[in-house]
């Protein structure tokens, strides 16, 4: 068959199949028959060695046409419930060992900086530059409105976007550092643990034991744990190039990220609720030490219980995510 | 002679592949679908679009909202510059068929390394990365990594499985120019009747001076030159397709 001729019989289908395309409502429940129909002209067409521009024409329609069929179904409902529900409690155990180990790189360094920062005033000059130390002395002083920001001025809404953007910012560094073969990683959460361990040991021996962990308590439940699930997240991306197994690295990076993307999800989340907590409940001096702790103890409790119990007994998904 | 037993192809056997950027991907219809990767340069001009749009809406709201009194503005705005960093292109590309607005000025599009949409947790594993493929400095690392891989793929690119080809706008039909179709004069390969098909179809897009040039080489063939040679040549273009 001629191409002027073969053009002629199905030039219609492919208009209409175009403007079909630009609509981005229905697609029509014959839409994948004439996908196929579009497939098999192609093949005739570059079979036949139909002139250059038919082909691509062709090729261009076919892969809008792949592109607008292979979407995700989104039609799954309570997709969200179901993934605080059941995927991301799974998704924490199933790499319990390295959130072990984000949890040994971040608690290590920590604890051995707030040993030695409670015992020598010095240390936490080597750890930060003298007016950092000057502004911590002055967050944590009791007797003032609030606790843990620069300015009593501040509004607690200026707080929540500071943490936020703060707070979110880190652990997806975390998570990027992965990327270094995992050396990022480690040095993130080494970072943080010696930062967050040093000013909790000079806190604690300026005496401002009563002003201080009522302020971390609180919202320490989600942040913390938020920020050692980024740090396995970017281990996962560090060990899959440094050991894929049985795949090539390419392929072995590509399976961890999906599944690293599945624990960001959930930290996102948690930084959200820890910058909410931090900026509205930790920080107000009106209420007292014992509720807050009351309280910093209950949602530890709430936290632990929903990584290692949430999401067991319910049913296997069919599919994979 | 045959190479068998020896590993290496002999310099006469070996086949050379055109060096180009078209990607092929078998789909499940069975067929071989083709792609036009997109180098670094259109993605960089695509990223400085985006850049220079989102400094200027954070510019506007920044500026708005300094009007609120108290710090509660910078709040605010700390809120939105934080989405705006991280999300902006994770929300564009999953829910704008993989364009943002920069990308969609350059007709480029994100996808799937097999061509299918990019999902949530694909899109935000490769925009997440940023922060490293902006190592050492100004995307040095990422432009590195583009230019070693053979897919135009930056770290976050390998890592989430992605490509950035081009999209081009649907294309109308090519119009044949009005000639009087004639008959080849002589018996041509197949390779020729598609050069020629493509030339007769590609006559609005080349210029007048490189058509006669090229319809001279046919000038033996054909009995004539330039304008006349191009007539010739097209007219046999056109008896090809099937005008008669």
């Amino acid at each position: 068959m001629k191409q002027q001729d073969f053009a002629a019989r199905y030039e219609a289908g492919w208009s209409e199949l175009e403007q079909r395309l630009e609509r981005d409502d229905a697609i029509g429940a014959d839409f994948p028959q004439r996908y196929r129909a579009v497939c098999q002209q192609l093949a005739l067409a570059k079979q036949r060695r139909y002139s250059t521009h038919l082909v691509a024409r062709l090729n261009q329609l076919a892969l809008r046409c792949h592109h607008r069929l292979y979407r995700d179904s989104a039609g799954q409902r309570n997709l969200w419930l179901r993934f605080f529900a059941v995927d991301f409690p799974r998704a924490l155990r199933a790499n319990r060992r390295l959130i072990w180990l984000s949890l040994a790189l971040f608690l290590v360094p920590g604890i051995a900086l707030w040993i030695g920062c409670y015992y020598n005033p010095e240390l936490i000059y080597s750890v930060m530059p003298a007016d950092q130390v000057h502004h911590l002395d002055a967050m944590y002083q009791p007797g003032i409105d609030k606790f843990g920001r620069d300015r009593q001025t501040d509004t607690d809404l200026m707080m929540f976007g500071f943490y936020i953007k703060h707070n979110i910012g880190i652990s997806f560094q975390a998570f990027a550092g992965g990327m270094l073969f995992g050396v990022g990683t480690v040095f993130f959460m080494v970072f943080n643990g010696v930062s967050i361990g040093a000013v909790a040991g000079h806190v604690t021996a300026l005496g401002y034991l009563h002003t201080f962990y009522p302020f971390v308590i609180g919202h320490g439940a989600f942040e913390l744990t938020a920020i050692v699930l980024s740090g396995a997240a970017g281990l996962k991306l560090g060990f899959a190039l440094i050991d894929p197994g049985p795949y090539r690295r390419v392929t072995a990076l590509r399976l961890a990220g999906r599944d690293a993307a599945t624990i960001i999800y959930g930290v996102i989340v948690m930084l959200v609720i820890a910058a909410f907590l931090e900026a509205f409940w930790s920080s107000s001096a009106q209420l007292p030490v014992a509720v807050k702790y009351a309280a910093g103890a209950a949602l530890w409790l709430l936290v632990l219980t929903y990584c290692t119990r949430a999401g067991r007994g319910f049913a296997e998904r069919g599919d994979g995510a | 002679m045959s190479s068998a037993g020896r590993g290496k192809p002999l310099p006469s056997e070996r086949v050379v592949a055109p060096l180009d950027t078209l990607y092929q991907v078998e789909t499940p219809e069975g067929i071989d679908l083709q792609a036009d990767l997109a180098g670094p340069l259109p993605r960089a001009i695509a990223y400085a679009i985006d850049s220079g749009l989102r400094a200027l809406v954070l510019g506007a709201l920044g500026i708005a909202l300094a009007f609120i009194p108290g710090r509660t503005g910078i709040g605010v705005f700390l809120l939105i510059s934080f989405l705006a960093e991280w999300f902006y292109p994770v929300l564009f590309e999953v829910y704008r068929n993989g364009q943002t607005p920069g990308k969609k000025w350059l007709r480029l599009a994100v996808v799937n390394d097999d061509l299918t949409p990019v999902r949530w947790s694909t899109s935000l594993v490769r925009n997440l990365l940023r922060t490293v493929d902006f190592l050492p400095m100004a995307y040095i690392g990422g432009l590195l990594c583009t230019l070693l891989n053979g897919r135009f793929q930056r770290l976050g690119d390998l890592a989430a499985g992605t490509l950035v080809i081009h999209r081009p706008e649907p294309a109308p039909a090519a119009g044949l120019p009005a000639v009087r179709p004639c008959a080849p004069p002589a018996a041509l390969s197949l390779e020729d009747q598609i050069a020629i098909v493509d030339f007769a179809q590609r006559h609005a897009q080349i210029s007048g001076d490189r058509q006669r040039e090229l319809a001279n080489i046919l000038a033996d063939v054909v009995d004539a030159r330039d304008d006349a040679a191009v007539e010739r040549v097209r007219g046999i273009g056109a008896w090809l397709l099937g005008a008669r």
